[in-house]
């Protein structure tokens, strides 16, 4: 409960000294002649939830992939935990914590939503390939205590009725839930959601909100996300960064970069 | 009038005078249709997890059945053979993992599947350069396979069952039992699984594609050496038993590329089909169907249902 507190006052905890997770410098990113990232740099604290936000083709989902070792910036630093990192594969940064989910749903269709959310815990399982051969001993408890552990994140998400469908049948709005999901099985201490909320009712959206903000306060978990809805970007992070043309052009709390004239400008076309 | 009796009419008044014989034929398809379900196997597993078509699983076939029999020749003993021969699948999945899939990642399908045929010949050059190309003898009797016939009498008849088809057919349920339990109830199958789904996102939650490979490779390695010990117990080893792979295109064309039971069935529908067809139809036209009738089967499958009986069904949004 104390915890809670804390974590729901962040202003007062970056006030102090704020401990930052993970650092971005100069980032920057081409390809070929086109650039989808310029000098750009930012940082992410611990606990708090981050957004990126900006126009299409910013280079927000970009700047997502860089962090997670999909795409290597051609310049720039990325410190994630206090190290540093040269071009790091998408593996090193599972292992090291991060997680996150994609803006168009990539799960694995054919597999139940539990096997889905199972696969998450790859990495936390560590009984050897001759073990699960036969399935025995060790490799047994094992996979039941993980399998205890993706049981308690489906009632979270209350996702229990669909938890032996296979995720290719399910509505968009549950795809990306049990996609939560598998990115929660992880226990990261980064979670990197690519709008997590695009293509969603209103019903869905307020559910995903809800899941978003308990993730942070039960569990600490930091979280950068991307998303369009404005209503929610400004509702539920705690600080922002805008992004227009691979650029950063505003950062801030929410308050700060809604009266800030480049995001207006950006967001709302000027005459130049 | 008379050829469409012959067609229509005979072939099933032979089938019901005779039920002893069809017992046989369909017994001998059955045997059939397991190994080449066993080679189909192999190229299922491969192409669902690394999306290559693997044109060298034939060879890889001969290759682990030349391994073992060259072993026990050099005076290696036959299980110490076996398990050196386990030991090179490794390595070779290994080597191949390294020097081919990883340089080629991100590179369209038809390379991956070009440089498989690299790979088929220098598996053909690398088996005769150092076991020579003549045929060889499989050392059924040093790995306790067993030997001879069993004379059923049914149906007013004798059905004679060769003891290896029997052990044939039982390593081969069993060995696809297995492998379907691994790859539903494990952390490595779902890890399989998952990469056979999506990339991107099995890589997001930190499986590595490389570490996968490597294992699907090396399962289908087995897979070959298996199938090679088999194959090669009922005719011998050499370097014709390449042909009797490419049977698994038909196989997968009915089964569906993606699919493991899929693999199976289309190996029993092809092993059985051509059996029938052989015995109670190959007359008409002089015999010898056996070659050919299976790609026929598979050419009239694929006006009707492209992606097979299993496949995924490709709905595409445009």
């Amino acid at each position: 409960m104390n915890e809670t507190m804390v974590q729901s006052q962040p202003v007062v905890a970056s006030a102090s000294a704020p401990e930052k997770l993970l650092t971005v410098e100069n980032v920057t990113l081409s390809f070929g002649g086109v650039r989808a990232l310029s000098d750009v740099s930012f940082d992410i604290r611990k606990s708090e939830i981050r957004a990126i936000i900006g126009p299409n083709g910013a280079g927000k989902t970009s700047m997502l992939n860089c962090i997670n070792g999909f795409y290597h910036p051609q310049a720039g630093r990325i410190t994630f935990k206090g190290k540093m990192r040269q071009r790091m594969r998408p593996y090193d940064a599972a292992l090291q914590g991060i997680a996150r989910t994609f803006q168009n749903v990539a799960l694995f269709k054919g597999m139940t939503t539990l096997d889905n959310i199972l696969t998450g815990r790859t990495l936390k399982m560590h009984r050897s390939f001759f073990w699960h051969l036969f399935r025995h001993g060790p490799a047994m408890n094992e996979e039941i205590e993980h399998r205890k552990y993706c049981e308690e994140i489906i009632d979270f998400l209350e996702i229990e009725h669909i938890r032996k469908t296979p995720v290719g049948r399910l509505p968009y709005g549950l795809q990306k839930r049990v996609e939560l999901g598998r990115a929660l099985a992880m226990q990261p201490d980064l979670l990197l959601l690519d709008e997590p909320m695009a293509g969603m009712n209103l019903e869905e959206k307020e559910d995903m909100c809800r899941f978003i903000l308990d993730v942070n306060r039960q569990f600490g978990t930091t979280i950068a996300l991307i998303e369009h809805d404005m209503g929610v970007v400004m509702d539920i992070s705690d600080r922002v960064v805008v992004l227009e043309y691979g650029h950063k052009i505003a950062d801030g709390s929410p308050d700060e970069v809604k009266a800030d004239q480049r995001v207006i400008d950006a967001y709302l076309g000027v005459s130049h | 009038m008379d050829i469409l009796y012959s067609i229509f009419v005979d072939p099933f008044m032979q089938m019901g005078s005779a039920p002893d014989l069809l017992v046989q034929t369909l017994w001998e398809g059955f045997v059939g249709g397991i190994l080449y379900a066993l080679i189909a196997l192999g190229f299922v597993l491969i192409f669902k997890a690394s999306g290559v078509f693997n044109f060298a699983q034939g060879i890889m076939v001969v290759f682990a059945a030349l391994t073992l029999v060259g072993l026990y020749e050099k005076g290696v003993p036959a299980f110490l053979a076996l398990a050196i021969t386990i030991g090179v699948m490794f390595v070779l999945a290994y080597a191949i993992e390294r020097v081919v899939l990883r340089p080629l990642v991100n590179q369209p399908d038809i390379i991956l599947f070009m440089a498989t045929f690299g790979l088929t010949y220098l598996l053909i050059g690398l088996g005769e350069a150092i076991f020579g190309g003549n045929p060889k003898v499989m050392i059924a009797e040093q790995l306790y396979l067993p030997k001879g016939a069993i004379d059923l009498k049914i149906l007013g008849g004798v059905v004679t069952l060769q003891k290896i088809d029997i052990a044939a057919a039982i390593i081969a349920l069993v060995m696809i039992g297995a492998l379907s339990l691994f790859f539903q109830y494990t952390r490595i199958g779902r890890a399989l699984r998952a990469v056979a789904d999506s990339h991107k996102a099995a890589l997001s939650v930190g499986i590595s594609l490389n570490q996968i490979w490597v294992i699907v490779w090396f399962i289908a390695g087995v897979v070959a050496l298996i199938t090679g010990i088999m194959w090669g117990a009922r005719s011998d080893v050499s370097f014709a038993l390449q042909v009797v792979a490419l049977k698994a295109l038909p196989v997968l064309i009915l089964g569906g590329f993606t699919s493991v039971p899929g693999a199976i069935v289309g190996g029993l529908i092809i092993g059985i089909g051509e059996k029938i067809g052989e015995f109670y139809w190959g007359p008409l036209v002089g015999g010898a169907t056996e070659s050919w009738l299976a790609y026929c089967i598979a050419l009239v499958f694929l006006m009707f249902r492209p992606q097979g009986l299993f496949g995924e069904r490709i709905i595409e949004r445009i």
